[in-house]
């Protein structure tokens, strides 16, 4: 096969899907949520606390109350307890 | 051959007690039923002339040099095919034999080129040793008659040539591919005197099936199959055992060298995790460590655009330890951070995340596992309470039912798969779930019983409905799980819902129901049932979900704590289960202790003497979003490549473009250093002392052969930068750094280097409790007491295909590359892969005008890059599939960034692409296109 020069390019706006636009913190939390809701409310609201009090930096926790604050639409309502309780 | 023989007692071992007795020459041994006479009298101290025998071959019975006189028995039967009697009396020294044997070395060495003194093998040849050992002083047959003198040299290998003018038609290269390697790749074509070594069908070694282990050159005990390597430099003079630094099975070799040049590298035979086995890469591909482009001296600029200046050690270290305290004081201490290695050794890891927690004062430390397999970790930690795989490798030949599932290998860990080929041989059945005809499923007396293609992203809608046949047909083991296990009638209630069984997600996976349910009863109902997984399984949005999905069927089967069975995470880096053992995590310490539990932190603190941070720190991917952010500002890179390795690689690179501090320290300028403001020179696992720990858990030794070419070893600058910084880190020697490991971590408080020379390896935990290691891991318990399990729902990835981007890439490795390439892109093994192709079903290339070869572009939602298509049937219709060893394709531009929902751990295997034949760039116009090519000239 020929060689050929590099080509590496990054697609003109029109092609990124924005669906993919929602917050890091909102999309990770939901996905916890998705995760333990096999388990009463009670429990899992427990459950994605301490995953989240676990696993995640400072930082994070810091902007997801304030998304959990500003946003709290986007939110699973198991995820908007578990911040409550991380509080 | 090589120049640091251990024994080798013809045939191999049998295993069973020591039962049989029998007298050789004179001296009476015992040994198990079945081994063979050559074998005993080796083991009594006899050594029977041989040359077609050898222990890691079945015997053969070709060069009819072994012949020996039993009492009672007619003739002169070959010692290495006739097996041991109760009472048995043999010679192997009579006046007999000595004559047959001269006779049968006459006739060899009457066909046999006499240039004993110019040979590459002179002094490391069979044949040599064997006309001494029998007394030869003529060959009365002369050399007039036909012979095979004139043949022709293959060369074609870049590593080793072919030169049937010296073959001695044993066949040993001929068993050790088809019973060692399992390539089956040589034969021996024609008869009598024609017999000849042929790879293939008459084909060259490069254009065979050969896959270039080296096993045939191992087992060869002539210069026939000789390396390029002695030819050229000579043979080495001295041998030194350390272990290979590619992949996680972790191969333990003896480096040969002639001073300080490697002449090559030899599998051990000894060596706990290959046993004398070896592939292309560690066998071969070892010259990247002294290539021209190795990097020696430290280098400094202050802006990434500027060239690079060289500097003393000193003025490195110092700019690295100023500016990080620099940065420190202006933006915090979460504002700096550093990702360590799973390449290097555990001593210097161990010192980076001291460093870290120490010297920089957080918990910002990260490991490549990251993006590989912490799904594992946290996974297998929730149910067996051990972030490990269960067994050692030597497992797998007694399982009855193997399931490889996300994992190829033979490619990607290619010695284990040779023993995993040679228990199916043995007729175990096997199992293959994976979107990709992987070549195990139908390789040379091989063929999977079940290959379950699924669709990617589906893994665990399979896997939990082959635990939905299991509990739903009465498969499940309940005295282990009663008496073993905790939460099972909770998980059995989710497991057994419709919505879990094989027709109901049939039409999701594309597996046939039928199929599905035949594998899972196999699995159950098999015998020792395996798992062994790779990144097909963990790189994927519910990662940890199908880690726990495994153990759960494992659980439910009885499939854990005794040989054969268990759940393997197939790591694919020699070191990064070592990385994650020595807490480079941001949220555990070594031994997988969090960082909130007081009790763990309190050790360290006071061996420490200083406090350490209750709170994760920030995760790979989240120190890029931090950068970006601009709150994390500062990096230390220790031998990884974020920029070519990484998800995503627009994110990547504009985090690093962010940061105002990022230092490198590797062999090479790699993709990440182009980002970087201070180069420190790494060294090659030649030039190190310390150990690594392979995926079963075998803490292995390495052991330098030079001195560091960069003048400094890797751990002690870590601990420079760290004393620079205000807190003093100082050891003699790394030896002192596996201490204080040991000293900190319950799981290795037996570990020393001392106890590693003394038994060659030792499977962690080795400790009070298993003072010689753990092969196998909950034997009678669990880690954490029961086994548990979690209900693991299937939750499809937001990755789906669209009208847009209908296909779904996903991505892997191949035998001869190694990962982003840094290493085998720079040796020979160029020859098998000289760049990234696209493997596309031939409809799906139809339907887009794409012939075989064509350039081709692959988009996703965030990024695009051209390759060639390589049309090919191993890929279902719908799935693509590349690899991502050259910086220039440019791979990871198009993966995203979805993730596990637990470690993060991006979703490298589903990605939804559109393929296009190529076409010029010209769709960039203004300021984003300017921005665009300064991207891609960093990028290039």
């Amino acid at each position: 096969m020929a060689k050929r020069p590099p080509t590496v390019s990054w697609p003109s706006d029109s092609w990124i899907d924005m669906s993919h636009d929602e917050a890091t913190e909102i999309r990770l939390i939901n996905k916890i949520v998705v995760h333990f809701a096999y388990l009463p409310t009670e429990e899992a609201v427990i459950e994605v606390a301490n995953h989240v009090s676990r696993f995640w930096d400072p930082r994070m926790k810091r902007r997801l109350f304030e998304l959990v604050d500003s946003e709290t639409k986007d939110f699973e309502p198991v995820a908007v307890a578990a911040t409550a309780l991380l509080r | 051959m090589t120049l640091l023989k251990e024994p080798d007692f013809g045939t191999p071992a049998k295993d069973g007690p020591a039962s049989v007795s029998l007298e050789v020459d004179g001296m009476r041994v015992s040994v198990p039923e079945g081994t063979s006479v050559m074998r005993a009298a080796a083991m009594a101290g006899v050594d029977v002339p041989k040359l077609c025998a050898t222990d890691r071959l079945e015997a053969f019975g070709s060069c009819r040099l072994c012949l020996v006189e039993i009492d009672g028995r007619r003739g002169t039967p070959a010692s290495c095919t006739t097996p041991v009697a109760d009472g048995m009396v043999v010679h192997t020294q009579t006046p007999k034999v000595a004559k047959l044997r001269e006779n049968v070395m006459e006739l060899y060495i009457s066909d046999h080129p006499l240039d004993c003194l110019t040979c590459a093998a002179n002094g490391d040849c069979e044949l040599q040793d064997m006309a001494g050992a029998v007394g030869l002083r003529q060959v009365r047959y002369g050399y007039e008659g036909e012979n095979h003198l004139d043949a022709v040299k293959d060369q074609s290998n870049p590593y080793f040539d072919f030169d049937p003018s010296k073959c001695i038609a044993c066949s040993r290269c001929v068993r050790a591919c088809d019973e060692i390697q399992g390539t089956f790749a040589l034969t021996i074509e024609g008869r009598g005197f024609d017999s000849k070594v042929s790879p293939g069908a008459g084909e060259s070694f490069m254009d065979s099936e050969c896959v270039s282990c080296g096993a045939c050159v191992q087992a060869c005990p002539t210069a026939t199959l000789q390396e390029k390597s002695v030819i050229q430099l000579g043979m080495p003079s001295r041998s030194v055992i350390t272990t290979c630094a590619y992949c996680g099975v972790g191969c333990s070799f003896k480096a040969e060298l002639r001073g300080d040049e490697v002449v090559r590298m030899v599998p051990h035979k000894d060596g706990g995790a290959n046993e004398g086995h070896s592939c292309v890469k560690g066998r071969f591909a070892f010259g990247y460590a002294t290539h021209p482009d190795r990097m020696l001296r430290p280098m400094v600029r202050e802006k990434i655009t500027d060239p690079w200046r060289e500097v003393e050690w000193d003025e490195a270290i110092g700019t690295v330890a100023r500016r990080m305290l620099e940065i420190r004081q202006r933006h915090g201490a979460g504002a700096i951070g550093a990702i360590t290695s799973s390449r290097c050794t555990n001593e210097e890891v161990y010192v980076v995340q001291k460093m870290v927690r120490a010297a920089f004062g957080n918990n910002n430390v990260d490991t490549c596992a990251r993006v590989c397999h912490s799904p594992t970790g946290y996974g297998l930690k929730q149910t067996f309470g051990e972030s490990a795989g269960t067994q050692d490798f030597r497992s797998v030949a007694q399982s009855d039912v193997i399931m490889v599932i996300g994992a190829n290998p033979t490619d990607g860990h290619p010695v284990f798969a040779s023993r995993m080929k040679q228990r199916l041989r043995q007729g175990a059945k096997l199992i293959v779930v994976d979107p990709r005809r992987i070549d195990l499923v139908r390789s040379p007396h091989i063929e999977a019983d079940h290959h379950l293609q699924l669709k990617p992203g589906t893994n665990v809608a399979v896997v939990n409905a082959m635990a939905h046949v299991v509990v739903t047909e009465g498969l499940v083991d309940q005295s282990f799980v009663g008496e073993r296990c905790e939460g099972f009638d909770e998980w059995a209630q989710f497991i057994s819902g419709t919505e879990n069984s094989p027709e109901a997600v049939e039409s999701i996976t594309g597996v046939p129901a039928s199929e599905l349910r035949a594998a899972a009863r196999l699995y159950a109902q098999g015998g020792n049932g395996a798992i062994y997984y790779g990144l097909g399984v963990t790189e994927h949005s519910q990662g940890s979900t199908m880690v726990m999905g495994m153990a759960n069927l494992a659980m439910a089967c009885g499939n854990i704590g005794r040989d054969g069975v268990g759940v393997n995470p197939l790591r694919g880096q020699n070191n990064v289960q070592g990385s994650c053992d020595m807490g480079s995590f941001p949220h555990e310490l070594s031994g997988y202790r969090h960082v909130s539990d007081d009790a763990a932190r309190k050790v360290f603190e006071n061996l420490w003497g200083t406090t350490l941070l209750a709170e994760p720190g920030l995760r790979i991917p989240n120190m890029f979003d931090a950068a970006i952010e601009g709150t994390f500002r500062a990096l230390f890179v220790h031998g990884e490549d974020i920029a070519q390795s990484d998800p995503n690689v627009k994110h990547v690179l504009a985090a690093l473009g962010a940061m105002e501090l990022v230092v490198v320290q590797d062999l090479f300028l790699n993709e990440t250093a182009k980002f970087a403001h201070v180069f420190l020179p790494g060294a090659s696992f030649l030039e190190k002392d310390g150990t690594f720990t392979n995926a079963e858990r075998r803490i292995n030794r390495v052991r330098a052969v030079m001195k560091p070419k960069s003048g400094r070893h890797e751990w002690d600058i870590v601990c420079q930068i760290a004393t620079a910084m205000g807190y003093p880190m100082q050891y003699d020697h790394p030896s002192q750094i596996m201490d204080e490991i040991a000293s900190v971590t319950p799981t290795f408080t037996g570990v020393s280097f001392d106890k590693l020379d003394e038994m060659g390896s030792v499977q962690w935990p080795c400790n009070e409790q298993a003072p010689d290691g753990t092969p196998i891991m909950h034997v009678d318990a669990f880690t954490r007491g029961l086994g548990r399990f979690v209900p693991t729902p299937f939750v499809p990835t937001d990755e789906r295909s669209t009208r847009r981007f209908p296909l779904i890439l996903t991505t892997g490795r191949i035998l001869s590359q190694y990962n982003v390439g840094a290493q085998t892109r720079r040796t020979a093994n160029i020859a098998w892969h000289q760049e990234d192709v696209l493997e596309i079903h031939s409809h799906d290339a139809e339907v887009r005008g794409i012939e075989d070869g064509d350039e081709v572009t692959l988009a996703s939602r965030v990024g695009a890059t051209t390759l060639h298509a390589q049309i090919s049937d191993r890929m279902p219709t719908g799935v693509v599939y590349t690899t991502f060893h050259y910086p220039v394709t440019g791979a990871n531009v198009v993966t995203t960034e979805n993730s596990d929902w637990a470690t993060n751990c991006p979703e490298y295997k589903v990605t939804a692409v559109q393929v296009t034949l190529a076409h010029p760039v010209s769709h960039l116009n203004g300021e984003a296109a300017a921005d665009r090519e300064l991207a891609v000239g960093l990028v290039d």
